[in-house]
């Protein structure tokens, strides 16, 4: 097995699982636990208890980790072009650099923004409940701000086809 | 004016606009014009 398969084959699977999982939890969170939760809330009583002590915190777990190895993938892909992407140093890099620029915002959402925020919202840390209305709303813009950030995100991630075609340069 | 990101829609909408934006940025950056 040679350096270049592990390097471009196995490590694009590997970015690639991480990337599905953390995309695919960060939908989840806005096309559905966000109305499904607004809905349990209205219910009498309130019926969302469940979906907060056992789908968020085990939803968030996987999420914040995936982004994380997602990253670190997406890294390790660049390799010795890790610069040349970030510092957009070549044309050819310009498209994967834009895409790894929103993978990072999006990463630093998850840490600094979402999971701090959420700690307090799920009671995982101690918060009045003023401080939880305004972790919801923080969280809440975060996470909406990557949804909208991962679709010109996946868009540049799988470029690399379009500028071979010669569409980014026409 | 309402936050766009208030509404699943408008996510969707603003991340395609977005898309637009940068893709016609990343084409002047590689000098496509």
């Amino acid at each position: 097995m040679s350096w270049e398969f592990i390097h471009y084959g196995l490590g694009r699977w590997v970015h690639i699982l991480f990337g599905v999982m953390w995309i695919g939890l960060l939908y989840y969170f806005n096309f559905v636990q966000v109305d499904a939760m607004k809905k349990a809330a209205a219910d009498t009583p309130p019926t969302g208890a469940g979906i907060s002590k056992h789908v968020a915190p085990l939803a968030l777990f996987y999420f914040r980790w995936a982004a994380v190895g997602t990253w670190v993938m997406g890294a390790f892909l660049l390799g010795d072009k890790f610069d040349e992407a970030f510092l957009f140093k070549e044309h050819a890099y310009v498209p994967i650099g834009i895409g790894a620029w929103l993978g990072t915002i999006m990463l630093f959402n998850v840490w600094v923004l979402i999971w701090p925020n959420q700690k307090k919202i799920l009671g995982l840390k101690p918060a009045s409940d003023e401080e939880k209305a305004k972790a919801r709303r923080v969280a809440f813009l975060a996470s909406r701000t990557n949804t909208m950030l991962s679709i010109p995100m996946i868009f540049f991630m799988s470029s690399s086809a379009l500028f071979h075609r010669g569409l980014f340069a026409g | 004016m309402k936050n766009p990101l208030d509404s699943l829609w408008g996510t969707v909408i603003s991340g395609l606009v977005l898309t637009v934006v940068l893709y016609f940025l990343a084409r002047a950056m590689m000098g496509g014009g």
